[in-house]
């Protein structure tokens, strides 16, 4: 193909990333019930996406409307950056209790739960970028999946008369709020994840009252 | 590795029994295989008649419905509703048979999916988990087959009718009676009967009850001089009485009533006459609950005082509208009663709102309904649309004034929900800022829409004009609406928006005498009842009421017979757009009851040739009407 002159090519790829570039070989149906979503969150130690680094990523999956707890995802990851103003933030201490484990371990551990799902995360962008930044540190290519912000989401679900009159931007706090989801273990990449996942699931209902809706749809700005 | 989301999964299940009685570390073998279930409102988890699987249910969030589907016509009965923290579906772990019950979600629903056999291993020998379960078994279970096998342990039978669900609850007794102690005269306790206007009274022995004294024991034995008024109350009371325990259900009380010949039953601590009394079970009492008639649930409605009692009471008015339908009663009739019973629902949500707020009401407020249950027009239930008031206050003291009604209205709308009433999807309750004001602020609002209408104004003033008081200060409701027909004397240019409203629905009969169906999306040749037949209706009546000045007439009927009177060249034609009005209301409630759902969209082919022809009838009024306005309101060149 043409275009992969533009692709920075890299045959020393390892081979749990070759697998993973494997699964989207195939297009998907786009069809919501038999995707596999995965919800995921990161907790950092700030928000440069350069000298910033991911403490811990959590994910659950679902297809279909019911989260299996014991197919969640929750790793902590060994960093020499570190910061003391955020862990009021997310409670993880230089010298924690949790088993860490390496950048490049957490990323192949990561790349194995995701495959080809479509991903979910609040401010997206944000998650999306830490991860980027983190394989590419490590000599990886990006992040391939599909994305899905439920901030944007969420706005699109707002009824038409509204449009003029929403907040630029909506935190998880305000969702759970809005959305009346229970909000247990805020700010633990796991607790947030699955906050996300039942967010998602809300406004996707609201979205798709007749049930003919394309995950594509749901993507689309 | 570490999994913090089973951890929370065991903080929520450990305050709930039976998981009160299993160990943290058990605990969480069985939360690491849970799995989270949304379920949107009206999903099925599972059906009567399913094959069992592998879990038991906890409600995380919302409420779950569980239905009895009786085998000869098909019918669901409700059986119960089990709301966070209850457990369902545990039938599997008891016995390994199909489901007997159907369990879908009666409003947005999280729930905790347990697997039955990793429960089972954390938890074995331990009886009284089994107890529980099998408790909670029994009270979910009404099936005739598990009576005989375990009429130990399994009371219940299997309900045939909705009254058969009312028989199940617990009887609702006076918890304080009024009581004289044993060496007492009957003089003495004849005053307590008049202080507290009573009819009857327990004569107690170190608080057990050792006898009752009534009314007619007075007539029989005092009046007839049988006895003096000073003798003492042991010489004719009646002895022993008859006792029960505190949880028994109207069923049961009324039995032991009809079998001793009765009218009252004390309610003692262990149920025997050897223990303390803590109320009496009255025949009334027992009526009260059996009857399923308006003034018997607006009795309810008031004494409620949780959300899910007034869910109950408001459920039974849909058993009522049902048989009035069936028994052909008037609609102008109906829709008074269940009017009056909707009021009554969100009068009393108001009064346990208020109370769960910190500190009263800084200024008066009034609470708002519009739309269609402003109109009083609301049979089933639909979306809230609802608004508040309140008194000006000072402009610093502004903000923390409308937080207080914010959050008092979020309460009120979410019971409002629990109760069965949607949120509205456009957001048009007062827990929304743009709809809580003061009294100002709502004028400038409504000014703004008249004297500047766009079709966005429209859009929600065509809500918004028809509001009508629920709950506060009347006052505040008279001055807004003073200050709307001021500022409509002076717009003709809203007049013909609102005209415009009203015609843009064409006559619902086609050309070739057909009707018009919905062309596209879901809905695609199905009938829409409301937006072809009720709206032009609804929207005329309130164009012509608006530019009469006609204040406090909100129903459409009512504002078309108004206008019959005031206008009696056209007498005849408001009088069939309220007779078409009525009919077409009654034709979408019927439908609504039949499908379980609004009742807005009508598959024809399933109308007999009358039906059709009946709705037909309607339609020729609407189309005069829609012509009229055209000329009133010169509307021709302004579409």
């Amino acid at each position: 193909m043409i275009f992969n002159w533009f692709r920075k090519k890299n045959d020393n790829y390892p081979e749990f990333y070759l697998e993973y570039l494997e699964h989207f070989k195939k297009k998907p149906k786009g069809l919501i019930e038999e995707t596999r979503f995965v919800a995921f969150d990161t907790e950092t130690t700030g928000f440069d996406k350069k000298d910033d680094r991911v403490l811990s990523i959590g994910a659950v999956s679902f297809a279909g409307k019911s989260i299996p707890v014991s197919n969640s995802f929750e790793l902590y990851i060994h960093q020499d950056i570190f910061r003391p103003e955020t862990v009021k933030i997310h409670g993880l201490m230089k010298n924690g209790n949790n088993v860490k484990v390496s950048e490049i371990e957490a990323i192949k551990a990561f790349l194995e739960y995701i495959k080809n799902s479509v991903l979910i995360a609040h401010h997206a962008n944000f998650d999306k970028n830490m991860m980027n930044e983190m394989m590419m540190r490590n000599g990886l290519g990006k992040l391939k999946n599909n994305f899905i912000d439920t901030g944007i989401l969420f706005k699109k679900s707002k009824h038409k008369i509204y449009q003029d009159t929403l907040k630029k931007h909506y935190s998880l706090d305000d969702l759970c709020k809005e959305l009346n989801v229970p909000k247990v273990d805020r700010h633990t990449a796991s607790g947030d994840a699955l906050i996300t996942a039942m967010v998602f699931l809300k406004i996707l209902s609201r979205l798709d009252k007749r049930k003919h809706l394309k995950w594509g749809y749901l993507l689309r700005r | 590795m570490k999994n913090s989301i089973a951890e929370r999964v065991c903080d929520f299940l450990k305050i709930y029994p039976p998981f009160d009685l299993i160990t943290f570390k058990k605990l969480l073998e069985i939360a690491e295989e849970v799995v989270i279930v949304y379920l949107e409102k009206g999903d099925t988890l599972f059906k009567a008649d399913q094959p069992a699987n592998e879990y038991f249910y906890i409600v995380r969030a919302g409420a779950i419905s569980l239905f009895h589907t009786d085998s000869n016509d098909n019918k669901q009965e409700l059986v119960t509703i089990n709301d966070t923290g209850d457990i369902f579906g545990v039938r599997p772990l008891i016995a390994r048979e199909n489901y007997k019950l159907t369990a879908t979600a009666n409003e947005e629903t999280i729930i905790y999916a347990l697997p039955i056999k990793n429960f089972q291993s954390a938890t074995e020998n331990n009886a009284k988990v089994y107890e529980y379960l099998i408790t909670a078994f029994a009270t979910n279970a009404y099936d005739s087959y598990t009576t005989e096998e375990n009429n130990e342990i399994f009371k219940d039978y299997l309900p045939n009718t909705s009254q058969d669900i009312v028989n199940f609850q617990t009887a609702n007794y006076t918890k304080t009676p009024i009581t004289c102690p044993i060496g007492s005269t009957l003089q003495e306790a004849a005053c307590l009967m008049r202080t507290y206007k009573i009819g009857c009274i327990i004569v107690v022995d170190h608080k057990k009850p050792v006898g009752i004294i009534t009314n007619s024991d007075i007539k029989n034995k005092i009046a007839t001089g049988e006895y003096p008024i000073n003798t003492s109350v042991s010489n004719i009371m009646s002895s022993p009485v008859i006792t029960a325990k505190k949880n028994l259900t109207v069923a049961d009380g009324q039995l032991k009533m009809i079998k001793n010949n009765i009218s009252h039953l004390c309610i003692t601590k262990d149920g025997t006459v050897n223990s303390r009394l803590i109320g009496v079970l009255t025949h009334h009492d027992v009526l009260v609950t059996l009857g399923n008639t308006p003034s018997v649930i607006l009795k309810e409605i008031k004494r409620a005082n949780r959300t899910k009692k007034l869910r109950l009471a408001r459920l039974k008015a849909n058993t009522l509208l049902k048989g009035y339908l069936e028994q052909n009663i008037p609609l102008t009739h109906i829709i008074n009663v269940i009017s009056e019973i909707n009021d009554a629902v969100i009068i009393r949500a108001i009064e346990i709102a208020l109370k769960k707020m910190p500190t009263p009401p800084p200024v008066p407020f009034s609470w708002l309904a519009l739309g269609s249950q402003g109109r009083r027009e609301q049979l089933l239930f639909t979306d809230q649309d609802n608004a508040l008031v309140f008194e000006d206050v000072p402009e610093d003291k502004y903000e923390e004034t409308q937080a207080y009604f914010l959050q008092l209205a979020k309460y009120i709308t979410k019971s409002l929900n629990k109760i069965g009433f949607e949120y509205c999807e456009a957001d048009m309750m007062a827990n929304n800022p743009e709809w809580c004001k003061s009294i100002s602020k709502w004028k400038t609002q409504f000014q703004n829409w008249i004297l500047s209408p766009d079709d966005k104004a429209i859009l929600l003033s065509s809500i918004f004009f028809d509001y009508s008081r629920i709950y506060g200060s009347e006052k505040l409701v008279d001055d807004l609406s003073e200050s709307i027909f001021e500022a409509l004397e002076g717009s003709s240019l809203f007049y013909k928006f609102l005209g415009k409203e009203a015609i843009k629905s064409p006559t619902p009969l086609g050309i070739f005498k057909q009707f018009l169906v919905e062309q596209n999306g879901e809905q695609k040749d199905l009938f829409n009842i409301k937006s072809r037949g009720l709206m032009p209706l609804i929207d005329a009546a309130r164009l012509l009421v608006l530019s009469n000045q006609i204040k406090n007439v909100n129903s459409t009927y009512l504002r078309f017979e108004k206008m019959a009177e005031i206008d009696p060249n056209n007498k005849e034609l408001y009088e069939s757009c309220a007779y078409a009005f009525k009919a077409l209301s009654k034709f979408k409630t019927k439908q609504g009851l039949l499908h379980n759902n609004s009742g807005k969209f009508i598959k024809l082919e399933t109308l007999t040739k009358e039906e059709k022809l009946k709705l037909k009838r309607c339609f020729k009024p609407i189309q005069d009407i829609q012509e009229t306005l055209k000329l009133r309101f010169d509307l021709k060149n302004f579409i």
